[in-house]
């Protein structure tokens, strides 16, 4: 069974979402981590949930990206699969795990609605799922999803294949550059993305184009086509 | 050495060819109020810091790595550092 650690944070609200479709879909209850602890339990897959941690004071996530929890979290990242959604994905980026930053929606609005997403690399193990260049169904929740990354480090991401996840078809909800809604490390182990895949995985959320995200990081694609 | 203790401030300002949709925003405010002639707004931050250290210079090394670690984002923004 794989074992799944989800890391709540003061603030953190999506983290019950995430619980219920970890549970739903890997048939085990995740183990849950506080902000405060400085080791984790074993876990093939971690995940910082969304929400606002800490209350987003001084940056989105950049209070939480300093918690003692982000020091295991960081070593762990060596191996383990690491999936930041949201506000995780903005953590991730304030704790330099990710390369860029997420900025305030280009148009200063709050977004809650659907978006496209369109799989920019189907080769990962998040991904795997999916076929490159499949458009799927995703809610997105934020103020700060902006991605930003500079000329040169925006080449390397681009270069070395670690766009996860692009807006699709005009979609784009907050002004992020490439049109970037989720992108891989350099290793290819961890994953930050801003729209929610933990709401869209079993038929009463309307849809379930999320529940392959979790089946590829769990290693259970086989088991479910089987 | 005694320690003195000194007050800083901290700016935090978006590096240049970052787009800045607030500033966008408040210039656009500006010019419904009739403010004419303001060409540009930038939005930034700044912390007003006491902090003790046994000279000018302690406090400025200190300062600058207060802003490496946390007050400022390097990848979007720059900072400056200024103690009395």
């Amino acid at each position: 069974m794989p074992r799944t650690t989800i890391v709540q944070f003061p603030g953190s609200n999506r983290d019950r979402d995430m619980i219920a479709a970890i549970a739903k879909i890997s048939g085990i209850s995740p183990t849950l981590a506080w902000h405060t602890d400085t080791s984790l339990p074993d876990s093939d897959l971690i995940i910082i949930p969304g929400g606002f941690s800490h209350g987003d004071y001084l940056r989105s996530g950049a209070i939480a990206a300093r918690a003692p929890v982000m020091k295991a979290i960081a070593a762990a990242a060596g191996g383990v699969r690491i999936l930041g959604v949201c506000n995780g994905f903005q953590t991730l980026t304030e704790a330099g795990l990710l390369p860029g930053a997420l900025m305030r929606n280009a148009r200063l609005t709050f977004v809650c609605k659907e978006v496209k997403l369109q799989v920019a690399n189907a080769t990962n193990a998040f991904t795997a799922g999916y076929r490159d260049g499949e458009v799927i169904r995703c809610p997105v929740a934020h103020h700060d999803g902006n991605y930003f990354a500079d000329q040169k480090t925006l080449k390397s991401i681009e270069d070395n294949n670690q766009v996860a996840f692009r807006y699709a078809e005009g979609t784009n909800p907050n002004g992020s550059i490439n049109d970037i809604a989720g992108i891989f490390n350099e290793q290819g182990n961890v994953l930050g993305m801003m729209p929610h895949p933990e709401n869209l995985i079993e038929p009463a959320h309307g849809g379930q184009d999320g529940r392959r995200l979790f089946e590829g990081a769990l290693n259970m694609l086989e088991t479910e086509s089987a | 050495m005694s320690m003195n203790t000194y007050s800083a401030q901290v700016r935090v300002t978006l590096k240049r060819g970052v787009l800045d949709p607030q500033g966008k925003a408040i210039e656009g405010a500006l010019d419904s109020l009739g403010f004419e002639g303001v060409n540009q707004v930038r939005q930034g931050k700044t912390f007003d810091i006491k902090l003790d250290a046994n000279s000018k210079k302690e406090a400025e090394v200190s300062l600058t790595a207060m802003c490496e670690k946390l007050l400022a984002n390097t990848v979007i923004e720059d900072y400056a550092v200024f103690v009395e």
